[in-house]
């Protein structure tokens, strides 16, 4: 996996992706300061969700407890994973004992971050996703690009092509003279997709909440997929991050307040499901809960780090981060792009690869990711942060910003070296190499445009004009 | 050993955790309901509210009822309908529609060859145009409202009607299964246009029933 700026290099350099990106965080954040400006007391329902994480976090263990107790009252199986591996063998077992060879999904990133579909795969054992976005993605063998809209990245014609191609391979194929419409598209998703409904016998989700009062799980979306795979299989195994509990039924009156308006702009999604255990008269008869840690609790002992784990994957960061209009999100190289991306990714696997430890710089500090965040994480201050710790881990690049950093202060705190030295620079213009050289240097300007220097100094430009 | 990772995971977030402060009591300073206690208003707005999300919204006294259901399972072409236990019989009176009983329980295949639905609620919230499924009497496990391709759902006003997401969960119970609908089914994964019905119900008929 490439570091972040060679990564991104390729997507500022196709116009394609650039349009789609730009198109599709334009609209949706134009959308959501709508939907958010309809509520007079967004700040307050802000500084909730905010405090009902904080209290979640300070006290996870006796709120897992307490869910492990009401799930299992419930009917339902509860088992612990410290890491991807252990997560992706639970599934395999459980997967196995039901005797099936398939599977149908709900999108999930807690399933994408632990590379489950690959594993099953390795296992012998087929995993549909069923999100029309992750469809896409799937049958297109490409990886998600978005939180909320895996394939933001492709446009129409682009799904239309991936469609006709793939779909024959993996079921019913596409229609004959399938075109590039919107609904044609879906539909053509909807027979392909239904026969897989109605014959699956095992369905695995992720959860957007926890409730460790009664023990209830709550998915939200928009298409029904989810409720097809919650309620039509046998057996539901959901692999959810520790993260994601809350304390009480109450607490959802502000995530679902403040979640459907943050990520997709609209005033409540089509669907919520929620269930607690399982149910003799509806849905499925076996339920099994993957508590997932994989990194989440070296985050929690981050003091400045740990209110990441607050994210309630919303997406709206991404949608005003100018970065993540324009390297997209596989430049990020984890399934957590954009700002929330930048500082989750790199406390959740470490900061000893190159892709890892070039997140924290994946940002321009501007901000805008901490306005539009439903549960107030302060990104920039954490961005800040892991910089800080891979500064210290090492590196030449940072050594030599920091020479040049003091030979600037030198030369700044000199009046006459720097006219003298606006002098030379305006008159030698022409000679100025586009790439900085030498070691250090030259990577710097490998991704960034040097300034172009004007024909005079704007000192004597003002001593000839305006005095 | 999961026994073991869950001890392991414990210890970790107690180790994380052990010098952070303790966390505030959370300050609910937000708004119970955002509308004025009106209940004419609030069924106005649950009515704008639904058809923004291109739900079909209509409105009849009690006895209108059945007609309203005949009518709009006719214009829609359903030629069958489930009936959820419990469904009030005089709903489904005057329709022409093949009834099918869920009991035994109908498999997903055959639940795929009935066109439509009808059912209750449990309440709906009139703030984000929503109507809540419990699983109770007249709407039936999960499968029903969502198999079918046509939904209608009764709404009794102003009795199931509440403002807000606030007032909603305090009269639901998190021990049923619950489903909470606002509009038809959607997806916005191709350049953001939105197209209803993918793998939902694609027509979501809401009757709004007024008066004694």
């Amino acid at each position: 996996m490439p570091a972040f700026p060679e990564a991104a290099r390729a997507a500022i350099g196709d116009p394609t992706l650039r349009a789609n990106l730009r198109h599709a965080t334009h609209t949706i954040r134009d959308k959501r300061a709508r939907a958010v400006a309809e509520l007079d007391d967004w700040a307050e329902l802000r500084q909730a969700g905010k405090e009902i994480k904080d209290r979640t976090l300070r006290h996870l263990d006796t709120y897992l407890l307490q869910l492990e107790e009401a799930v299992t009252a419930a009917g339902g199986t509860v088992h612990w994973a410290t890491d991807a591996a252990e997560a992706n063998r639970i599934v395999t077992e459980l997967v196995r004992a039901t005797g099936e060879t398939e599977v149908v999904k709900v999108k999930s990133m807690a399933t994408q971050e632990i590379g489950l579909n690959e594993h099953l795969e390795a296992e012998g054992i087929a995993a549909y996703e069923t999100d029309l976005a992750e469809l896409i993605v799937q049958l297109g063998e490409d990886r998600p690009s978005h939180i909320l809209v895996p394939a933001i990245h492709r446009n129409r014609a682009e799904i239309r092509d991936i469609f006709r191609e793939k779909m024959g391979s993996w079921g019913r194929p596409a229609p004959e003279g399938l075109s590039d419409t919107p609904a044609e598209l879906a539909e053509a998703a909807r027979l392909h997709l239904r026969e897989k409904f109605l014959r699956a016998k095992v369905g695995i989700s992720g959860a957007n909440f926890m409730v460790a009062e009664t023990g209830t799980l709550v998915v939200v979306e928009s298409e029904g997929n989810g409720r097809m795979c919650l309620t039509l299989p046998e057996t539901l195994i959901s692999v959810v991050g520790v993260e994601k509990v809350v304390p009480g039924w109450r607490d959802l009156e502000v995530f679902l307040q403040t979640l459907p308006r943050s990520s997709t702009a609209e005033r409540m999604n089509p669907y919520t499901s929620m269930w607690t255990g399982t149910r003799d008269d509806d849905g499925p008869s076996a339920f099994h809960l993957v508590l997932l840690d994989n990194g989440r609790t070296g985050a929690l002992a981050d003091e400045v780090g740990r209110q990441a784990l607050r994210c309630i994957r919303c997406s709206a960061c991404l949608n005003v981060c100018p970065v993540y209009e324009r390297a997209g999100g596989h430049a990020y190289g984890s399934v957590y792009p954009g700002p929330i991306g930048a500082i989750l990714t790199p406390q959740l696997r470490g900061t000893a690869s190159e892709v890892d430890a070039s997140l924290p710089y994946a940002s321009s500090l501007c901000g805008a990711c901490y306005e539009v965040c439903p549960v107030a994480i302060d990104i920039p201050e954490v961005l800040v942060h892991l910089r800080e710790r891979v500064a210290s881990e090492g590196g030449k690049g940072h050594r030599l910003e920091r020479a040049a950093v003091k030979a600037a202060s030198w030369v700044l705190d000199r009046p006459a070296a720097l006219a003298a030295g606006q002098h030379l620079a305006s008159a030698t213009r022409a000679l100025h190499p586009k790439r900085l050289p030498g070691p250090g240097a030259r990577q710097w300007s490998e991704h960034r445009n040097l300034p172009e220097l004007p024909a005079e100094p704007f000192r004597d430009w003002w001593k000839k004009n305006r005095t | 050993m999961t026994s073991d990772s869950r001890a392991r995971v414990l210890a970790r977030i107690r180790a994380a955790v052990a010098d952070a402060p303790e966390a505030p009591d959370v300050t609910r300073a937000y708004l119970p309901r955002h509308t004025a206690d009106n209940p004419g208003g609030l069924l106005d707005l649950l009515h704008e509210n639904l058809a923004d999300y291109r739900a079909h919204v209509h409105r009849t006294p009690p006895d209108g009822v059945a007609d309203l259901v005949a009518r709009l399972l006719d214009e829609r072409g359903a030629r069958s309908v489930v009936v959820p236990p419990g469904l009030p019989e005089e709903w489904l009176a005057a329709a022409g529609a093949e009834r099918r009983g869920d009991e035994p329980r109908l498999t997903p295949h055959e639940l795929d060859g009935i066109d439509a639905v009808v059912t209750g609620c449990a309440l709906a919230i009139a703030e984000t145009g929503t109507i809540v499924l419990d699983g109770g009497l007249g709407q039936g496990r999960r499968a029903l409202t969502l198999v079918p391709d046509l939904h209608v759902c009764v709404v009794r006003a102003p009795e199931q009607v509440v403002a807000s997401v606030p007032e909603a969960l305090p009269r639901l119970d998190p021990t049923r299964p619950l489903t909470w609908i606002s509009g038809p089914s959607a997806t916005s994964d191709i350049e953001l246009d939105r197209v209803e019905g993918v793998h939902g119900p694609r027509t979501l008929e809401v009757i709004l029933v007024t008066g004694p």
